[in-house]
């Protein structure tokens, strides 16, 4: 059968949504994953179908202050992505949100592409705020823009950033963590993608990190834990959260979601084997028919 | 060009903990991290005058060299020091990927550089940093010669945009440029002119480059051209091209490894521009040991001796178009010359 990739033109506004809608958004921001990494022919499929429902809302649901028509807006949150190759997803809501143009999706991973297999800066693709690609530095990156708005510029702008699961045995992500407690960085939002997969398996088979949630406590974090495809888990975590850089808690936020890699396609959910993989033709064509 | 003179005895460490005091109080946006050990790299001084903006990130060398990169990303310029053992080494990734990558307003300060931090050892004792930083895209690399030049490198740096490193000792050391003197990143300096043989040096070693050039005028009757190449990225292509072509035999003079720092930097530029004979002072593919740093200077072969005797091998390579290395053995009758 002939197999068709186009990308709608669709842009979705950042606003307060229905949660029907947002899983339609979600839904979307997979279809599109999919179709990217089917053309790129390289990429990793599973933990970002595993974290477009976070995503879904972190950018479409009003919580996150951006403009997508001024990259550099000075009041803007950030979002640091610390795992760089969940790109796909953060390409896909950089798009929707109308940072560039969703036809650009199409070149993920290409020669001359503003999407660059894991972000850089480098390429000047809008709505990106760090090269990141080696694990364990972005949540870094975040502790020290968290610090110039907390500490230097005394504003109310929150830092939000995503790491894996399996990057937090990187140990340069537990002294980010210390000083975040330490400078009591409660404008900063750590997401931590809590899929149990990594390359070679599951995480507590290839190195445990459990328990997670003790950790960050005594590492001085308020710790949310959430199943992070229900969305009004999603929405209540990121609510608690701004609470709390609102009462100026002292405490920076974790919310550790629990996920499926590879949600939403059968064949791939929950199996590790799809963390560095694109789908072949056949399998998008599979992909897609179950992602609707 | 002037002719330099020994004015005293200061660390270039001291230089860089004034220079950050006076940039702080240039620009706001000068921010500075320690790494636990302050009070050596003398980033303390800083701390004392800005404390709303020093902040203390303790012995996380990796977490420091990021954090400075997010507070770049934020318009901020930091400033993070450290024993180059570790500001360098511990944290390359992080200068790779999230400083030079990232091509952001990041700045290091490489302390106890080198042997002559002395009595420590060879774990202290960071010889290879200007080889590893020099292959990083974006990364300016400088080593000043003295207190003076270190002060001023550190403005230099904290006044243009982009990654920096700059490399700094413990000991005091011999001071001879001046406040005045000129000091611009990427342009070497001559100090002291001749077409014999080019002397190209940086850091500690440019004072004992002065110190063989007087002596082979002395000795010898041979005019030497001292340059001190400071900068080693962006290196200064001309000013060596022309030494080369000037002069025909060169000589470099660091106190660091022989391969792939100065004397690498330098023999890229000769042998793409203008080939001649080379001949490289400096530790010679080993670790450091403990002892006195004017004991180690001697021990390891880092003083005006090694590079005097250097130039005349260096000389009659390019006389009687000899290729091969020929020292150990052949430098015995220039040993017991300076003896």
């Amino acid at each position: 059968m002939e197999f068709n990739i186009e990308f709608s033109k669709e842009n979705y506004p950042n606003t307060p949504k229905q949660i029907e809608e947002l899983a339609r958004i979600a839904l979307n921001t997979r279809q599109d994953i999919i179709k990217s990494l089917f053309l790129a022919k390289s990429g990793h499929s599973g933990g970002p179908l595993g974290i477009s429902d976070v995503m879904s809302v972190l950018f479409f649901a009003g919580i996150m202050k951006y403009d997508s028509q001024n990259p550099n807006w000075k009041e803007r949150d950030r979002f640091v992505l610390s795992c760089g190759h969940y790109a796909p997803v953060l390409y896909t809501v950089l798009a929707r949100a109308g940072y560039f143009p969703t036809e650009e999706l199409l070149t993920l991973r290409k020669l001359g592409s503003r999407l660059q297999g894991h972000p850089g800066l480098d390429s000047e693709l809008p709505g990106i705020e760090t090269s990141s690609g080696s694990l364990g530095q972005g949540i870094s990156i975040a502790v020290g823009m968290a610090m110039s708005d907390k500490l230097l510029e005394k504003n109310d702008r929150t830092v939000f950033c995503l790491t894996g699961d399996g990057e937090i045995q990187e140990g340069s992500c537990w002294e980010a963590a210390m000083s975040a407690g330490n400078f009591k960085l409660d404008n900063l939002c750590w997401i931590v993608d809590n899929n149990n997969c990594q390359i070679d398996g599951r995480v507590e088979d290839v190195m445990s990190i459990y328990p997670l949630g003790d950790k960050f406590q005594t590492f001085k974090f308020e710790v949310i834990e959430i199943d992070g495809h229900n969305f009004n888990d999603i929405i209540a975590a990121f609510n608690q959260f701004k609470q709390n850089q609102k009462n100026r808690s002292g405490k920076p936020t974790v919310i550790i979601c629990k996920t499926k890699m590879g949600r939403g396609v059968s064949f791939m959910e929950d199996n590790y084997q799809w963390h560095g993989n694109p789908p072949n033709e056949k399998e998008a064509i599979q992909a897609l028919s179950e992602l609707i | 060009m002037q002719e330099y003179k020994l004015i005293g005895n200061k660390p270039t460490r001291h230089g860089f903990g004034e220079g950050l005091v006076a940039l702080g109080e240039r620009n706001e946006n000068i921010v500075v991290l320690g790494g636990d050990i302050t009070g050596s790299v003398m980033t303390s001084y800083f701390a004392e005058r800005f404390p709303e903006r020093f902040f203390s990130i303790g012995i996380a060398e990796q977490n420091a060299t990021t954090i400075a990169a997010g507070l770049a990303l934020s318009g901020k310029i930091p400033f993070f020091s450290s024993y180059s053992a570790f500001a360098a080494f511990r944290n390359t990734d992080q200068l790779r990927i999230s400083v030079c990558y990232n091509n952001i307003n990041v700045k290091i300060g490489g302390g106890h550089s080198g042997i002559t931090v002395g009595p420590d050892g060879a774990t202290h004792q960071s010889l290879e940093e200007l080889s590893l930083l020099r292959t990083l895209p974006n990364m300016t690399l400088i080593s000043p010669c003295d207190y003076n030049e270190a002060k001023k490198a550190t403005l230099a740096v904290g006044e243009s945009f982009g990654p920096a490193y700059i490399r700094f000792g413990r000991s005091a050391v011999p001071s001879f440029t001046l406040p005045e003197s000129t000091f611009e990143i990427g342009k070497a300096d001559i100090y002291h002119e001749g077409t014999d043989v080019a002397i190209v040096a940086c850091g500690l070693l440019t004072w004992e480059a002065i110190l063989a050039a007087q002596e082979l005028k002395k000795r010898r009757g041979i005019n030497a051209r001292v340059i001190n190449c400071h900068t080693i990225k962006p290196i200064d292509i001309h000013t060596i091209t022309s030494a080369a072509k000037d002069c025909g035999a060169i000589v470099t003079a660091e106190e660091h490894q022989v391969h792939g720092g100065l004397g690498g930097a330098v023999a890229e530029v000769v042998v793409k521009n203008y080939p001649v004979p080379m001949e490289f002072v400096g530790v010679k593919d080993t670790f450091g040991t403990s002892g006195e740093p004017d004991e180690l200077i001697k021990y390891f072969g880092l003083t005006w001796k090694e590079i005097y005797s250097s130039a005349l091998i260096a000389i009659e390579r390019r006389d009687k178009g000899i290729s091969s290395v020929r020292y150990p053995k052949e430098i015995a009758p220039i040993a017991e010359e300076l003896k």
